[in-house]
């Protein structure tokens, strides 16, 4: 069966089925959460069957597309995709569900907008053609659109537009990027093959800037990081989970599965600017984050410095620092989307954002301060949960790349626990807010959204190996390509292992 | 020139020297029959718009069917070339003429003229794609412009078209004067009208040097870039484009400025072939010109009419590129996005005309606001067209765009090929307005619509359809245009 296939189309066409249905949210909202569970379900074989000893790519689908142009519908995960799929096929999940009460107006609209999403978010991690791969990063781009500008908050037509620019004007120029490639490399856009060929330096360092822009926005890397507070903070609950769950993690994922592989050159030579640039975002963004008066721009802005910690691992590049940006990914986008899921949950609430309205919500809504506290702990990186695992390996591998580098970034762990911890004392202790008086508590909803994610954090906090057996192999192969090409800066290291 | 045609007595006269004609010939007979309908069944003139969409159909087919092999003397050419650039704009025929009746409805202007006009016009177009001969070409020209001056002004009861129609007509022959004036060089120069002959006489007489060659061409690059609207011979554009009636110019948005390019493509890659290194840098600038000016006027526009004009100045700057490039890759990328803007274009000034309802006031962006909560799936539609002309997959228009793209880089325009994206994410906004509009805003005030007719019910269909299969499948387009250029 072309497992991937179905996984790209089923959600794109269950979504457009929904147009025929009668325009009622219950209807509408249960067959939406009927079709993400079975994308879930569907995924679940990748997860049992990955053969996790090989970094070549499996679940491969290969057909002639445009033929005018060699293009071709290719399909295949590795080890550098396969977590990412499942991730995109739980969040989604929890998306339907958080937005269960909190979008009533244009249900129907929303729901399809969500599936299509999530199939074109599959198809960008499943796409090996590079053609492929650019229409699905920018038909993305569409609904994700029209979630933020029609479901947002007040301010949500600029911040939507903004994305959409910053985007576009990235993905645009990658395109160029793509299509030098395609022209020097032999007419081909198959990404194993491109991966191979030795560019030309001058062509590799042109093609790095112009990736650099599409994947930097997405990530985003300072300075171009400016319209991620923005989409998140209006964006509805459901729109900030997808977000921060897997939309951002494309940039990482796009400089891991062509920046890397196909300009090893280039990337070796501009390690340095890469590392710089992280660390600023790292601290940067953590300094901005104390600043907040906005409980879902405080998290944007903490996802800014978080992504510097899994770009700054990404180009320590050596074993460490690689799997643990791959991780770190992943546990992003559990702990922020969890995050992102329990303001939902508030909002839907109180219908304020404000830090300063909130107070003694431990009180109020006890199971709820418990839940929010593990997540808090998990974005400081507190040894137990996933957060600890990532963070750890990427400050090793950054420690022996460049050690000045390391101690910069760890000290946006220190600044992570304050604005994390001063959060949390404002909003759940402190004197009873008036709004917050009379909450009702979580319902079985509720605690059944959140509760994958605590099990998912514990479960990569406590043994992470599960986890990181599913990178190995390709992330010692992508470095070995990187290196052999490039010029050796770090040596070659054993992989870790936990506990 | 052909002599063969000056034989004054008939029966001397060789008809097989006709048969390539012959599809051009069917649909001439079509328009006329169709004018003496409306002359002497006035009553059935509710016909006249399934007649003109049925008779263009079969021509189609006849001239989709009708394939014969080059004679050296031959003044038109049934190659793959003129039978692409023929189906482009019989195709735009077909949808204008389904447009056109719930537009009539809506200005209460029920003119017969209209449907053999515009037939007489699609000879003229059909003429222009085939045409291999100077002499052919300016008739083709000429055939295809004269019932469009018409046309443009045929909404008597309204003054910005009677303006439009004047404005069209002094330029319009303007450029054709440029052109004929390139074209009477050549023929001194070369002493043929021919175009293949006129190209193998320069090469074969090292003319490439002569001056006056170089001033031909500059004259006809300047007459065709008048037809295609290219920046800085686009100042008729905006307003006779406004002016005109809407159906109109959804028609003069495409099927003209795509006969155009066919006889652009023709003159350069049979004449001037050796001389690229002039044109090509040219046009690359006039091009980035046109993109800019198009897609940054557009920014300022209130007016959705008006900006779909702007709109379609830009997208004669894209097409461009293809021409650019100077290489078989590249009129086929030109070919490719013609065919797409097709249908992107048509479905966009469709619903215009539906949203204004044949009232000026009503073509303001602002008839947009809220309409996905006033008509969904029209929403919908227009959401479509407009990710389509900014060039966002999986539509056709990100499908054309690449392949532009890439043939324009493969011949080493990377800087020209930056500007465009970037001007193409410059579209975006104001395209993005329009799904802003209608997604993003309340209809305040805004009455349902009326329901659409049957007949744009079916225009629109055709332009979603194709506008989607396009982006998904662009594959079958590109080699058809691949076969087309085979010689």
């Amino acid at each position: 069966m072309p497992l991937l296939s179905v996984l790209i189309f089923f959600p794109v066409l269950g979504g457009l089925s929904l147009l025929f249905l009668e325009r009622k949210t219950e209807t509408v909202r249960l067959v939406a959460l009927v079709i993400s569970l079975l994308e879930l379900l569907f995924a679940l074989p990748i997860f049992f069957f990955f053969d996790k000893s090989t970094h070549l790519v499996q679940f491969k689908e290969y057909h002639s597309w445009i033929d005018a142009l060699n293009i071709h519908y290719f399909l295949g995960i590795d080890g550098i995709s396969v977590l990412f799929v499942l991730l995109t096929a739980l969040i989604t999940v929890l998306c339907v569900m958080v937005s269960w009460e909190a979008i009533q107006d244009k249900a129907k609209e929303f729901y399809i907008a969500l599936l299509v999403l999530e199939g074109a978010m599959m198809g960008v991690f499943c796409a090996l053609d590079f053609f492929l791969f650019y229409v699905f990063w920018e038909a993305m781009l569409i609904p994700m659109f029209l979630i933020i500008g029609i479901w947002g908050g007040p301010n949500r037509i600029y911040a939507t537009i903004k994305f959409f620019l910053y985007t576009l004007v990235g993905s645009l120029l990658m395109l160029v990027g793509i299509i030098l490639l395609y022209l020097k490399g032999g007419h081909t856009f198959d990404v194993l093959v491109l991966a191979g060929q030795n560019f030309d330096y001058k062509l590799q360092l042109l093609v790095f800037w112009l990736f650099f822009a599409a994947f930097a926005v997405k990530v985003p890397m300072w300075p171009v990081h400016t319209w991620l507070p923005d989409a998140h903070t209006e964006a509805p609950a459901a729109g900030s989970v997808i977000l921060a769950g897997v939309l951002i993690k494309m940039g990482a994922y796009g400089f891991l599965r062509f920046s890397l592989p196909i300009l090893p050159e280039a990337t070796m030579a501009m390690l340095g600017p890469m590392l710089a640039l992280s660390v600023i975002a790292i601290v940067y963004g953590a300094f901005v984050c104390l600043g907040q008066s906005d409980l879902k721009r405080l998290i944007a802005y903490s996802s800014v410095s978080h992504m510097g910690f899994v770009t700054l691992g990404l180009f320590a590049l050596n074993q460490q620092g690689l799997e643990g940006s791959i991780l770190q990914m992943v546990n992003h986008g559990l702990v922020t989307g969890a995050l992102f899921l329990a303001i939902g949950i508030i909002y839907e609430r109180t219908h304020t954002r404000e830090i300063s309205a909130y107070g003694g919500l431990a009180t109020t809504m006890p199971v709820f301060a418990s839940f929010f506290m593990l997540f808090t702990l998990a974005a400081i990186g507190l040894p137990g949960t996933c957060g600890f695992i990532g963070e750890w390996l990427i400050l090793l591998g950054a420690f022996q790349a460049r050690p000045l580098v390391a101690v910069l970034a760890a000290t946006g762990l220190i600044l992570g626990a304050w604005y994390m911890l001063w959060l949390y004392q404002r909003v759940f202790f402190m004197e009873v807010g008036e709004k917050v008086k009379k909450l009702p508590p979580l319902c079985v909803r509720e605690i059944l959204t959140l509760t994958p994610m605590v099990l998912l954090i514990l479960w990569i906090g406590i043994y992470p190996d599960v986890f990181l057996d599913f990178l190995r192999a390709s992330v010692s192969h992508l470095i070995a390509q990187v290196q052999n090409t490039g010029v050796a800066e770090v040596g070659l290291h054993a992989p870790v292992s936990f506990p | 020139m052909n002599t063969r045609l000056l034989v004054p007595n008939s029966a001397a006269f060789d008809w097989s020297t006709a048969i390539p004609a012959m599809p051009e010939l069917v649909l001439l007979t079509i328009g006329v029959v169709l004018v003496a309908l409306d002359l002497f069944v006035p009553t059935q003139r509710r016909l006249l718009p399934w007649l003109t969409v049925l008779g263009v159909s079969v021509t189609l087919l006849l001239n989709l069917g009708m394939s014969f092999p080059l004679r050296p003397d031959s003044m038109l050419a049934n190659d793959g070339y003129a039978a692409f650039f023929s189906t482009l704009c019989l195709g735009c025929v077909i949808l204008t003429a389904l447009m056109r009746e719930m537009y009539a409805e809506q200005v209460n202007s029920h003119q017969g003229e209209f449907y053999y006009l515009l037939i007489f016009a699609a000879v003229g177009m059909m003429i222009m794609a085939a045409a291999v001969d100077l002499m052919t070409i300016y008739l083709g020209l000429e055939l295809m412009a004269l019932p469009i001056y018409v046309l443009v002004g045929m909404q008597k009861q309204e003054t910005r078209t009677s303006e439009a129609a004047a404005k069209y007509f002094l330029t319009g022959v303007f450029a054709s004067a440029l052109l004929l004036f390139g074209m009477s060089l050549l023929y001194g120069l070369t002493g043929t009208s021919n175009l293949t002959a006129i190209g193998h006489y320069i090469a074969a007489h090292g003319l490439l040097s002569n001056s006056a060659l170089l001033v031909a061409l500059a004259l006809m690059l300047a007459g065709l870039c008048f037809k295609v609207a290219v920046v800085p011979f686009h100042m008729w554009t905006p307003d006779v484009y406004e002016g005109a009636p809407t159906v109109l110019t959804a028609f003069m948005s495409v099927a003209p400025k795509a006969a155009g390019f066919a006889i652009f493509g023709r003159i350069l890659f049979s004449i001037f072939p050796e001389l690229y290194g002039n044109w090509g840098p040219v046009l690359a600038f006039l091009a980035i010109l046109t993109m800019a000016i198009g897609n940054i006027v557009a920014l300022a526009q209130t007016s959705l009419k008006r900006m779909l004009a702007y709109s379609a100045i830009a997208h004669a700057g894209y097409a461009l590129l293809g021409l650019v490039a100077g290489t078989a890759n590249g009129m086929m990328a030109t070919m490719s996005y013609l065919f797409i803007y097709l249908f992107m274009n048509m479905g966009a000034f469709g619903i215009l005309i539906l949203l204004a309802r044949g009232q000026k006031s009503r073509e303001s962006i602002d008839s947009c606001k809220g309409l996905a909560g006033r008509n969904p799936l029209l929403a919908l539609c227009m959401l479509v067209f407009m990710f389509s002309l900014t060039g966002i997959p999986p539509t056709g228009g990100f499908a054309g765009k690449f392949y532009l793209f890439q043939s324009a880089l493969a011949a080493g325009y990377t800087g020209t090929v930056i500007i465009a994206v970037l001007l193409s994410a410059v579209s975006a906004f104001f395209y993005l307005r329009i799904v802003r509009l209608m997604y993003m805003s309340p209809a305040d005030g805004e009455v349902a619509l009326a329901q659409p007719a049957t007949a744009m019910v079916v225009a629109l269909v055709i332009s979603v359809a194709g506008t989607l299969l396009l982006g998904v499948a662009p594959g079958l387009l590109f080699d058809w245009a691949g076969v087309a250029l085979q010689p």
